[in-house]
């Protein structure tokens, strides 16, 4: 048996697996000291395992490892954000207290589009009538004002057990300050339970001060808990029957890797694991090329994921909307409290679906034709244009490259979609409204990344671009012309970049609880006690994965002026606090504050409200890069036509092989670098050269 | 061709972008701001203008109310600052209820934007502050001095540098000096973070004035705008909305006419103004209406100028929608807020079947404070000082082919507060907060539901509640097209007695306070509603 796997330096000798589930492809790599393979399955979503069992069958064929060779599998999964987008969780009840049976439908209470008369809220996952309330009631700093009556269990557990219920969320107001009642319902209910029935605890899984977000996150726990711990157990059976019985890890939303079994119990912090495994990549390659401040940028079928990384490290969050049900529109999803990687993620991805309002405005997604019926080129059943459609249009896909020459693409009825749909609205002919849609398509994601930058105070000029993902590298170019950045990085592997991210994270957990505590009068006696128990708490998850290695502590607040309602994160010292941090933390608060919003407010006081502490394994650091002494190029395959947006015409572009173009290899754009997950366009304002990782780096010219 | 082509779609980006910007601005306001209701609930908005004051862009975060009338103050500041006088770094305040957003808690700041020596642009914000001083938030004041401090278009930062005279002015007529002086400086890092924004997309796309921009979004919104308003009949529709009103009902009398691609409301007729602060100033009433008739007939046109200059109202001086400066206005969204029904109940007449039915409409702020210096100083000796705002929302009326929808505010754009947050500021608690079964009026499409709230204290001392914004009490939202009126609203003590009026009432120690918001009107005949439908209210506990 080998080593469990999250200790780096033993890890950089195994062979690793990654498998990271998509709303379309499940991409699998396999990693083995420097060599790589990888491939893509389609994702069945009837069975998902079924197609990560595949893929790893179809690599190890491949590679010719067996799957007794593997020593450590790392997967990541949509499957939790796809079961609360499609609504096929389990049947779930909600026990809460009573007076307050509607939080979670009545949400925030506030219309999300003030000029669309007939939009809903997002339905809730548990439905009134299997909302139950118990007389009890704490105060804001857990004092009981009204005493649990146990009075309705027997009661409520028996409509439980008639309505066929498979889970079970509890939630008491301020239960974050004062988990006894939960606790004590949970008890009494349990025997009452047939066994399969899961109990999950809003001072459990959140316990965060806003009811509604705490509630939410709890019944979205709830509610995807039995179909994940049903399908990971399928998974690590299937895997045993093949002879895999290496230690299984579970990418989280936060970054960080887990173990099954806190998987199987928190399983909302499962969403978002794919982009989360893309940012770690983004950080290890800002390692190895020694970038200061990072933007990646991961393009999928589906969406658009933008974070910035300063320092390697992205910011992180604990506030996420899943399954937003009306036109990807803020506020229209449920909310989750999770540790989540800070990131933008705009409905942009290959799928996108182009079209004319009605104001004869070209809009592009945020809906997405995803692997069925497909954009129109993969010929099944897709008439509306796509973005993936207008890179046909343009040039930039190359057919016979696409997919490794798998899928012929029908770039014929790409180009009649564009017509009927968007031309003939707009009186534009040939390429122009594909290249109207490119054009739109790379301005919403600079926006969003503008706006996001904003809000994180940085300046994204100073970044340097990270693309991956299938669709990133053919709009790297432009997205990084529209928003001043002058050096682009499209790493090997670049189409399936998540899951070699999966390879590279820490295992880690992260554990959050709100306490408000004010700097200008600071309780460090509170504090140290709150830390020390979450540190324990935290590390308990993540020794068992460690063997003998000390996991790393890493701990923040975050604070806000007293009377203000959002916070920013400053990061706390690992060692006893005294009383005289406190005027260092306000300092270090209002320092962040003033870079964002260019003040701060003399006089008033500052508190932290929510504590995170987090527990990882070391990761090693990786290669660094170097750059060879510029050589030519090989001779191209072929050229052809592509629409260059920046001079606004056809150019002739030479198409050249990925895996021809060795370190020190340069050339000018414009060109195609096609491989077989996706290409890179290299605008004519840029020069392309291969470091000696194999990176692809581009440098703006002018 | 290519070049039309690209200009075209240039077009276009720009359009996106300086949306984006807006967006940017009010983001900014919405997580630097201290007050409740705007950081939680969201009373707040952002915009920017072109140099003929011409609205262009709005965010999306933010209120209706204060995104029309902001126009306003803005037209004022140029009335009294000639733009040859701005300089870069300049920032103009009010909170002029009439020349402004309608009352005084909404600061309005305009910043002009310059790329050299060239005024390009402006930017303009509003929030809510907590506190301006007088009787607070309530409707008891007779004239709008009462109401507290009135900061005419005055300058609030020169060529860069604070004006710390008029800071001084300003805080010192408030109750909570650091928290307003907070959101001052938020509004005015917001505006200067559009002006950021805008002035870097103005170089990346080599643009001297935005004149050819705003002349494209204007005339393709008012384009629009008018070819909305083309499909609709031509011709009159009168309606008159019953409202419980102050010291006597309050009668809205609307005629909505519709001629030559214009809209005219003509509020002809309209009781005359409250000697309470209910009244709506006339920019604050256009800005209800016109936003309420725009959302029916053409929801998809961007709001600016160039679309609503397609609408326009018609009020009588000294009218409830129409008060005349000193007459008083804090609560004015209680007459505000039900323009929309009112103006609904015309154009349900000229397209039957297709406007939803009435609404709670006025949002109910339950402001509560500790009953320091209204009771015997002994029976709050020993009780905490406080004073909080929670939002409490009734149901949205029935709409064509829709439920309404359950405890969200129409037309305003403001949402709740969270419990937590508010029982962590103060020693109340709420008993209940959660749906009112059986008030959404009955329909094919039911009205949506109001909720019951209950709120005690801790300590053993008594609290107050103004009710100045409860409205609904005695007037019913009515349902349309054969639909049922909601149920009507309840503002009692525990102990059964109705508070008699919209003043501040005390409620005793250990009684408490008790609202039953009032649900939507139902749309269409209830004998016509899904048998499906009927289950599952019944199966929710929501009829019963």
């Amino acid at each position: 048996m080998p080593s469990a796997g999250a200790n780096a330096k033993i890890m950089a000798h195994q062979l690793k697996l990654a498998a990271d589930i998509g709303g379309t492809f499940t991409d699998i790599v396999l990693e083995h000291g420097n060599k790589r393979w990888s491939g893509k399955v389609l994702t069945t979503s009837q069975g998902p395992e079924l197609g990560v069992l595949q893929g790893i069958q179809a690599i190890l064929v491949e590679s010719g490892f067996a799957a007794k060779d593997i020593s450590v599998l790392i997967h990541g999964t949509t499957l939790a954000t796809n079961s609360l987008i499609e609504r096929k969780g389990a049947k779930t009840a909600f026990i809460t207290t009573e007076g307050f049976r509607d939080v979670i439908e009545q949400g925030y209470e506030k219309r999300f589009d003030h000029y669309d008369l007939m939009i809903d809220r997002a339905e809730p996952l548990v439905p009134r009538h299997l909302r139950f309330t118990i007389g009890e009631r704490l105060a804001a700093n857990g004092d009981v004002l009204i005493p649990l009556d146990e009075s309705r269990i027997a009661e409520i557990a028996e409509k439980i057990c008639s309505e066929n219920i498979n889970a079970v969320a509890i939630g008491f107001l301020h239960s974050y300050a004062y988990n006894k009642h939960e606790q004590r319902i949970a008890e009494l209910l349990k025997p009452l339970l047939p066994k399969h029935v899961t109990l999950c605890l809003s001072s459990e899984v959140a316990p965060e001060i806003r009811e509604y977000e705490r509630f939410s996150t709890t019944v979205a726990n709830a509610y995807v808990r039995p179909m994940m711990a049903g399908y990971l157990k399928r998974l690590q059976d299937g895997l045993g029957a093949m002879g895999l019985n290496a230690p299984l890890y579970l990418m989280m939303s936060g970054g960080g890797l887990t173990t099954l079994e806190t998987a199987s119990r928190f399983p909302i912090r499962l969403v978002e694991s794919g982009p989360a495994g893309g940012v770690i990549l983004a950080s290890r390659i800002a390692q190895s090329c020694k970038l200061p401040e990072v933007l990646s940028f991961d393009m999928g079928g589906t969406t658009a994921k933008i974070c910035l990384l300063s320092g390697a490290k992205p910011e992180r969050a604990h506030r996420f909307e899943i399954a937003r049900a009306y036109k990807d529109m803020k506020g229209s999803g449920i909310p989750v409290r999770i540790p989540v990687i800070e990131m933008v993620e705009i409905g942009a991805g290959g799928g996108s679906i182009a079209r004319v309002d009605k104001l004869n405005r070209l809009t592009v997604g945020p809906d997405s034709a995803g692997s069925t019926p497909g954009p129109v080129c993969y010929g099944r059943g897709g008439t509306l244009p796509t973005v993936t459609d207008a890179n046909v249009a343009l040039g930039k896909i190359d057919p016979a490259f696409f997919a490794g020459g798998k899928v012929a693409l029908d770039e014929k009825a790409s180009a009649a979609a564009f017509e009927i749909h968007i031309g003939s609205k707009l009186g534009l002919k040939d390429f122009w409204p594909a290249a109207g849609v490119a054009e739109i398509v790379e301005e919403n994601m600079a926006n969003a990344a503008r706006v996001h930058a904003i809000e994180r105070g940085k300046d994204i000029a100073k970044c340097t671009m990270v693309a991956f993902g299938g669709g990133a590298p053919l709009h790297a170019c432009r997205l990084a012309e529209k928003i001043g950045i002058n050096k682009i990085i499209v790493p090997s592997g670049a189409g399936v970049g998540s899951a070699i991210g999966f390879l590279q994270a820490p295992v880690a957990y992260e554990i959050t609880k709100s306490a408000a505590i004010n700097l200008d009068e600071f309780d460090a006696t509170a504090v140290n006690r709150l830390l020390k128990q979450m540190t324990h708490d935290a590390e308990a998850v993540v020794k068992p994965a460690l063997q003998n290695e000390k996991p790393t502590l890493h701990i923040v607040a975050d604070c806000r002026y007293v009377g203000q309602g959002h916070e920013i994160q400053v990061t706390i010292p690992i060692r006893i606090l005294t009383k005289s941090d406190g005027v260092k933390l306000k300092a270090a608060f209002e320092k962040t504050y003033a870079q964002i919003y260019g003040l701060t407010i003399p006089g008033q006081a500052a508190e932290a409200i929510t504590w995170s502490v987090t527990s990882s394994s070391r990761v090693g650091k990786p290669q660094l890069a170097k750059m060879p002494p510029t050589r030519k190029a090989v001779e191209p395959l072929r050229s052809r036509k592509i629409y260059d947006p920046a001079l606004g015409k056809l150019v002739s572009a030479p198409i050249y092989w990925r895996f021809d173009l060795t370190p020190g290899m340069a050339l000018k754009g414009p060109a195609i670098i096609a491989e077989h997950e996706t290409s890179t366009i290299v605008g004519s304002r840029f020069n392309a050269k291969i470091n000696s990782l194999g990176y692809i780096i581009m440098e703006r010219t002018r | 061709m290519s070049k039309a082509a690209l200009e075209a779609i240039k077009t276009q980006v720009m359009w996106n972008r300086l949306i984006a910007v807006v967006e940017e601005q009010a983001q900014s306001l919405l997580r630097t701001a201290f007050g409740t209701i705007t950081r939680e609930a969201g009373d707040l908005s952002a915009g920017v203008y072109d140099p003929q004051g011409r609205m262009i862009a709005q965010a999306m975060t933010g209120t209706p109310g204060h995104v029309n009338t902001m126009a306003t103050a803005v037209a004022h500041f140029f009335k009294l600052y000639p733009q040859s006088t701005m300089k870069p770094g300049d920032v103009f305040i009010t909170n002029d209820p009439w020349l402004g957003t309608g009352h005084l808690f909404d600061y309005v700041m305009m910043t002009p934007v310059f790329i050299g020596k060239k005024l390009v642009a402006f930017f303009a914000s509003t929030c809510h502050v907590i506190d301006v001083g007088g009787v607070g938030l309530s409707a008891k004041a007779n004239s709008s001095y009462e109401e507290g401090t009135l900061i005419p278009h005055l300058m609030i930062r020169k060529g860069g540098k604070i004006n710390d005279e008029l800071f001084s002015v300003i805080l010192a007529n408030t109750r909570n000096p650091v928290e307003v002086k907070g959101d001052l400086l938020s509004l005015i890092s917001a505006n200067d973070t559009g002006a950021r924004r805008l002035i870097e997309m103005m170089q990346e796309f080599d643009l001297k004035s935005l004149d050819k921009l705003a002349a494209h979004i204007l005339s393709t919104s008012e384009k629009g705008a008018k070819d909305a308003i083309k499909a609709l009949p031509e011709g009159e529709w009168s309606y008159d909305l019953p409202l419980d009103g102050y010291e006597s009902e309050i009668l809205i009398r609307t005629k909505l006419i519709i001629r030559k691609g214009k809209i005219l409301i003509d509020f002809t007729g309209t009781s005359a103004a409250s000697i309470f602060g209910i009244n709506s100033p006339r920019t604050y009433s256009l800005a209800y209406s016109v936003f309420a008739l725009k959302a029916v007939i053409a929801p998809h046109v961007p709001n600016n100028i160039g679309s609503l200059s397609c609408f326009d109202i018609k009020t009588e001086p000294h009218t409830c929608v129409d008060p005349i400066r000193p007459s008083p206005v804090t609560a004015r969204h209680v007459i505000g807020q039900m323009l929309a029904d009112a103006v609904f109940g015309c154009l349900a007449q000229a397209l039957p079947g297709k406007v939803q039915a009435e609404s709670a409409g006025s949002i109910w702020i339950l402001s509560l404070n500790s009953a320091h210096g209204r009771v015997a100083a002994s029976e709050t000796a020993h009780a905490q000082n406080f004073g909080v705002i929670s939002i409490a929302l009734g149901g949205i009326g029935g709409r064509p082919g829709k439920d309404g929808l359950s405890t969200m505010a129409f037309p305003s754009g403001i949402g709740g507060i969270p419990v937590e947050i508010t029982e962590g500021q103060c020693p109340l608690w709420f008993k209940e907060k959660q749906y009112l079964p059986n008030s959404g009026g009955a329909g094919e499409w039911r009205g949506g539901l109001g909720q019951r709230i209950e709120v005690r204290n801790r300590e053993d001392a008594p609290f107050t509640i103004s009710a100045a914004t409860f409205d609904r009490i005695r007037n019913a939202a009515q349902g349309r097209d054969g639909g049922k009126p909601g149920s009507k609203g309840v503002a009692k003590l525990g102990s059964g007695k109705n508070l008699p009026d919209k003043g501040i009432h005390l409620v005793p120690k250990g009684d408490s306070l008790i609202v039953e918001l009032p649900g939507g009107g139902g749309f269409g005949d209830p004998e016509k509603r899904k048998v499906e439908l009927i289950k599952a209210d019944k199966q929710a506990g929501i009829t019963v």
